[in-house]
């Protein structure tokens, strides 16, 4: 006979939250009229994402592995991520709320006539939201699934809406749907990629939990181990973009409407990372001689790769493109520290580039010209004398990626590398010092073309920023301004909750 | 640093009224760090003045500040410098590509970097400001120099963020290392007694030595600073060559040597030649420039050999010699800068070869540079003699051939001020200089005291070196090193 599973509701009541405000904001999509929906999807998306981080607040000193029979493990570090999806949701979904970057009716066909009524007709695509609070979600439960299957689920439940979303840029569609196909496409590989890998760890371990698997290494028939961690990295791998695994990344970033980026950018890195970091410290801890020697390759390549190719690029989004891949690189040296130190440096490092690149590509949604948003670094130039505020702004957000002292970028940086050293990775050190150092130049070129060169006459402009994306843009910026002067209001919290239990 | 937050809230309009605060505000600070002064205690060789707290505490990071000698010493230098380059150099923001006000914000932003640089007692704090000074000068030489100056004020960043990044990756090293012994600081006095191994010790000396060496600079980690002082502002430049670089030099004194004493011996042949080499390169590359600017930073790669050179003879005499070095190199460097300046922009070209007698037109001008240049040149009754002197004989008691061929260097510096002094002072009035105007009187304020410290400094260096000694005695002792007792060949 079959017993219900028994559920906590209490413990997993973040999640649920957000998963009702989704299925409540497809319903108003069905009963309420189009005028009233944008702001009742917005109330309904901010309100949902506050209810949920009140009610993590609630729960932050439980812990269980049983939340929900043995799929879900709600601990300290599962519960800092989860805010931190959640804080960088809510500023998100105020990017989102323009709602003017996205497509007007997306069934309709680029240049038909049925976009040229839709139009005219200002009909507005809500239906974002409900795809956003999906994602936000499977974004929760990704990094505190502790088996193979929910982790799967997870991985798609987030994934899928970032599809979809991804194709819907008002301007330049087809740019746009040929970025959400190539998304697509690579991330169905991937998935199918982490699927393999997880049977080969079933077929190894006889369980899917993490727990399980970690109990199990050390046995007999290690290639099943071998192939297993591969393939499941492969796909881990995929999400955050690291090198081989990033092809899709610069397309991507370039083509979304570039709130979507920004969301995707912050929170999948969040939730992908908070997966990773799970995954090996507790699934993999105990075959670390197979996989250290691995991902550190892995890591030296991204974080090389992501720094040298982003000097050669010319548009804004490709080049923050690859320096999330570069990014990626440093966080994977948090991955292979697996100690204490390395796990709460990753935990405040995805904090502080979440908020910085909200705010990156938050600006980078103001600048535009007569056709829409302008992302080719030649017309930046001389922006520093139009609007010197928000040239400044992303100045500043540029110097926090490159890890200048007193920016938030800068203690992620420290705190990471010196836990890598700790762990005797000095190699990683060096080269992720060496990375920064070639970072540093692309970001700086794009300070220089923005405050030294002088502006040639066209017409780019600065739109004035909507209230919600001015507050989103401002919490980025006094985020990453406050991180880096007194970084300890959330380092020692991160210290605090850097704790995986098994 | 409170003055800069007052002028950010003026409205830029008020130009005159902005100048004249920061003016004034950079006086009070030179007058309280010479209160300091004369409150530092001078037979006590430990920290003064130490004030404590806690930054973050999850790395046991301080915001830790203190002051010993040396690093007194150097902070009234920039002290004292800052108000007479804002005073020197009173219109040259004017011409900017920002305002004035973003002008004078950013020089009292670098004065609290570079007090607190020096005062700093804590490795990360020290790193902290190490790197974020180089915000504020970047953007001064990129906002307000002169030709090719976006080019220069990147070449600068990088090489400096390179260098800095080196010695990140070494203050991690040390971190961790200091974490397995004695529990994670980063105070320096507890991180000088580690115990390091052999290889490590050397690797974590080196990515302190770049980043100083770059700063220094020394030969050949020097290409940035002709090419930077070029292209900056007068004012800046003497920021930049009078304090800036003198970060490397303190760095190699207080963070190579203390924290790295074995490593320090194991590398000092080769330190010693480069420094030799820069001596020697800076002062033929001078001889052949034909922009007084440019003159002048080759001018200092050779004097910064000099500086290394004593820092790592590792007497007491050349380590004194080199932090007296530092200070009138400063201020000599401060009046070359200053003069050349005003001439460039009175006869509107930096080229040598544009001016001549300019004894007969500009005499208080001309005077002035004259004195300043043979400060440089280290003439006796002059400020620089007294150091370079001291550090050729405490180099000499070590390293003998070193020390001969440094004296060379200075048979070339007589070479490379005098050819441009006859050039430009003496001589017949070259075609365009008729009519070039003389010192106005806030120019002349502005460069007095600074010609006063260099002959004072000639004639009677003692209260600095009372301030300076003590400290480099503890330095080389520390070190393990005693003073080689002069022999006598028989």
């Amino acid at each position: 006979m079959l017993t219900a599973p028994s559920l906590s509701y209490a413990l997993l009541a973040p999640i649920l939250i957000v998963l009702a405000g989704a299925v409540a904001g497809v319903l108003v999509e069905a009963f309420v009229s189009m005028v009233h929906r944008t702001a009742i999807q917005l109330t309904l998306s901010i309100g949902t994402l506050l209810l949920s981080l009140q009610q993590l607040w609630r729960i932050r000193d439980q812990s269980s592995t049983t939340a929900a029979v043995n799929s879900v493990t709600i601990d300290k570090a599962g519960i800092f991520l989860q805010a931190t999806v959640i804080l960088l949701a809510l500023v998100a979904v105020l990017l989102i709320a323009d709602l003017d970057n996205f497509v007007a009716l997306a069934s309709a066909l680029p240049g038909s006539h049925e976009e040229q009524s839709s139009l005219r007709e200002k009909s507005k695509q809500t239906e974002i939201f409900p795809l956003f609070l999906f994602a936000v979600a499977g974004m929760m439960l990704f990094p505190v699934a502790t088996d193979l299957i929910t982790l799967f689920v997870a991985l798609e439940v987030f994934s899928l809406p970032l599809y979809l979303l991804a194709g819907l840029s008002r301007r330049r569609r087809l740019l746009s749907q040929e970025s959400a196909l190539k998304y697509f496409l690579l991330g169905a590989y991937a998935s199918a990629f982490f699927l393999f890998g997880a049977a080969f760890l079933y077929g190894y371990a006889g369980t899917i939990s993490l727990a399980g698997i970690s109990a199990a290494a050390g046995g007999a028939n290690d290639i099943f181990l071998l192939i297993g961690i591969i393939f499941v990295s492969v796909g881990l791998l995929f999400k955050i973009s690291a090198v081989p695994f990033h092809s899709w990344t610069p397309d991507v970033y370039q083509g979304a409407p570039t709130p979507v980026t920004a969301f995707m950018a912050a929170c999948t890195k969040v939730a992908a990372f908070g997966a990773i970091l799970r995954i090996f410290y507790v699934g993999f801890a105990e075959s670390q001689t197979i996989w250290r020697p691995i991902i550190t390759a892995v890591a030296i390549i991204t974080m090389l790769f992501g720094s040298l190719v982003a000097i050669a690029q010319r548009d804004v989004k490709r080049m923050l493109a690859y320096s999330s891949i570069a990014h990626a690189g440093f966080l994977l040296s948090g991955v292979v520290a697996l100690n204490k130190d390395g796990l709460a440096a990753s935990l405040f490092y995805l904090f502080a580039y979440g908020f910085a690149t909200l705010g990156a590509f938050g600006i980078i949604a103001l600048i535009r010209d007569s056709s829409g948003e302008v992302s080719d670094l030649n017309r930046w130039i001389g922006l520093g004398k139009k609007s010197p505020l928000i040239a400044a702004t992303f100045s500043f957000l540029l110097l926090s990626f490159a890890g200048i002292p007193l920016t938030s970028g800068f203690v992620g940086k420290f705190a990471i590398f010196s836990a890598a050293y700790e762990s005797g990775n000095i190699a990683l050190v060096v080269v992720g010092v060496l990375a920064s150092a070639i970072a540093a130049f692309f970001y700086i070129r794009v300070i220089i073309m923005m405050f030294f060169t002088d502006p040639v006459n066209d017409s780019v402009s600065v739109i004035i920023p909507s209230i919600k994306s001015r507050v989103s843009i401002i919490i980025s910026a006094v985020i990453s301004i406050t991180l880096g002067i007194a970084p300890s209001l959330l380092l020692t919290t991160a210290d605090n909750f850097a704790n995986f239990i098994k | 640093m409170i003055i800069a937050g007052i002028i950010s809230v003026l409205p830029s309009k008020n130009n005159e009224l902005i100048k004249r605060i920061a003016f004034a505000g950079s006086v009070i600070v030179a007058l309280a760090s010479m209160f300091l002064a004369i409150g530092f205690d001078k037979s006590n060789t430990s920290l003064q003045f130490v004030q404590s707290n806690a930054w973050i505490p999850t790395f046991n990071i301080n915001y830790a500040v203190g002051l010993d000698g040396i690093s007194l010493v150097l902070i009234l230098l920039s002290t004292i410098l800052v108000p007479i380059v804002l005073l020197a150099t009173w219109h040259e923001s004017d011409g900017g590509r920002w305002s004035s006000k973003a002008f004078y914000i950013l020089i009292l932003v670098l004065e609290t970097m570079m007090i607190g640089v020096f005062a700093a007692t804590d490795l990360f704090l020290f790193y902290v400001f190490f790197e974020a000074m180089l915000i504020p000068i970047y953007f001064l030489i990129g906002g307000y120099g002169s030709d090719n100056k976006s080019a220069a004020a990147v070449k600068f960043l990088l090489y400096s963020l390179f260098g800095g990044l080196l010695m990140l990756a070494s203050i991690i090293g040390i971190y961790v290392i200091s974490g397995n012994q004695i529990g994670a600081t980063f105070d320096l006095t507890q991180l000088a007694t580690l115990e390091i191994d052999n290889r490590t010790e050397n690797l974590l000396f080196l990515g302190f030595f770049i980043a100083f060496a770059i700063k220094a600079p020394l030969w050949p980690f020097h290409t940035w600073l002709p090419d930077a002082a070029k292209a900056a502002t007068p004012g800046t430049s003497v920021l930049l060559l009078g304090v800036l670089d003198k970060v490397g030099t303190y760095g190699m004194i207080r963070f190579c040597i203390q924290l790295f004493p074995d490593a320090s011996k194991t590398f000092t042949p080769i330190i010693i030649t480069l420094a030799v080499v820069s001596i020697i390169y800076g002062a033929f590359m001078a001889i052949g420039q034909k922009d007084i600017k440019g003159l002048i930073a080759f001018t200092s790669i050779s004097h910064f050999g000099f500086i290394t050179m004593g820092i790592f003879a590792m007497t007491s005499q050349g380590m004194s010699g080199a932090n007296l070095y530092m200070v009138n190199h400063g201020f000599s460097t401060a009046a070359l800068f200053l003069i050349a300046g005003w001439m460039i922009k009175r006869r509107s070209s930096s080229t040598i070869s544009d001016f001549g007698g300019l004894q007969r037109v500009t005499p208080v001008m001309a005077w002035t540079f004259f004195i300043a240049g043979m400060s440089s040149l280290a003439l006796p009754g002059l400020s620089s003699f007294v150091s370079e002197f001291l550090v050729l004989v405490g180099t000499f008691t070590r390293y003998p051939i070193a020390a001969v061929i440094g004296t060379i260097g200075i048979v070339l510096a007589a070479l490379y001020i005098l050819i441009p002094v006859q050039k430009m002072l003496h001589g017949p009035i070259a075609a365009g200089n008729e009519k070039l105007a003389d010192l106005s009187l806030r120019e002349k304020l502005a460069i007095s005291p600074v010609i006063l410290i260099i002959i004072l400094m000639g004639f009677y260096p003692k209260p600095v070196l009372d301030l300076i000694n003590p400290t480099s005695e503890k330095v080389v002792v520390n070190a393990g090193y005693t003073d080689p007792v002069a022999k006598v060949v028989k």
